[in-house]
């Protein structure tokens, strides 16, 4: 066994009901501090998390999904990763699901859009078996 | 999480202030115990104050627009107040539109704000 010096490296959070969107704001958040992310990319990454977590919600098979969080360090910086992943049933089209204002859920169409403008990274790695959103937020 | 949310009455103004992380259940009752006391009291201005919210997502901003229109339908007006910067590039940068709230740094300023727009609406003008 490894001695961790900072807490967990990896915390996961289940998603399965409105109730865990608070359980997701707080887990990103204690990643944010432990990486040393300023109040606004706080506050962004935050967002985006509830975004990704409300697509969960709406699309998901089930409406279940698993958030992973971790620290990830880089050229000297810091930051916050977090994949959203649930088990289907796929994006069936990733570029339109990108498009500010494209919905099928009744919705504003922000999410996936609206947090890549808030992340440094976002990545979709999608398939009828389920879809994974990895989004990086790094220090200044 | 509380049930009730302390709605503060003074004169015909009501000013309610948003705590913390609110999950949506929260959020759509604020929705209803607002309306509903705009009415019981025959309240004819809104303060909200969302400077206590850690985050303010899509979906809290959709219903933050829709409780501001449903006000409006009742007769009174709404101004939200103390949006924090980091709230305000957030929403920005997320793409809510939000241009069509009346807004304000304060409460001092927002209750200013308010008087000005029932001036207005006495006047009968177009808003």
């Amino acid at each position: 066994m490894t001695a961790e010096l900072t807490g967990p490296a990896v915390t996961t959070v289940e998603i399965a009901t409105e109730a865990d969107l608070i359980r997701v704001r707080q887990a990103l958040r204690a990643a944010c501090e432990r990486a040393g992310l300023g109040l606004v990319d706080s506050t962004k990454l935050i967002t985006a998390g509830s975004e990704l977590t409300r697509n969960i919600l709406t699309y998901a098979t089930r409406s279940r999904g698993l958030l992973t969080v971790e620290q990830v360090h880089a050229q000297g910086r810091s930051g916050v990763r977090a994949s959203f992943a649930d088990s289907g049933p796929g994006i069936p089209d990733v570029a339109a699901a990108l498009t500010d204002g494209f919905s099928t859920g009744g919705s504003m169409g922000l999410g996936l859009p609206g947090s890549r403008r808030l992340v440094d990274e976002l990545e979709i790695d999608t398939s009828p078996a389920g879809t994974t959103v990895t989004v990086v937020k790094w220090g200044r | 999480m509380s049930d009730t949310l302390p709605i503060l009455k003074i004169g015909d103004t009501l000013m309610v202030a948003l705590q913390g992380d609110l999950d949506d259940a929260a959020v759509v009752r604020i929705e209803e115990q607002l309306t509903r006391e705009v009415v019981r009291v025959h309240a004819r201005g809104v303060l909200i104050d969302v400077s206590g919210l850690t985050v303010v997502d899509s979906f809290i901003a959709r219903v933050l627009a829709r409780v501001v229109a449903m006000i409006r339908l009742l007769g009174a007006q709404t101004v939200v107040v103390g949006i924090s910067p980091a709230v305000a590039i957030t929403l920005v940068e997320l793409g809510v539109p939000m241009g069509h709230l009346d807004t304000a740094l304060n409460a001092e300023q927002g209750l200013a704000l308010l008087r000005r727009l029932r001036a207005e609406a006495d006047r009968g003008s177009d808003r």
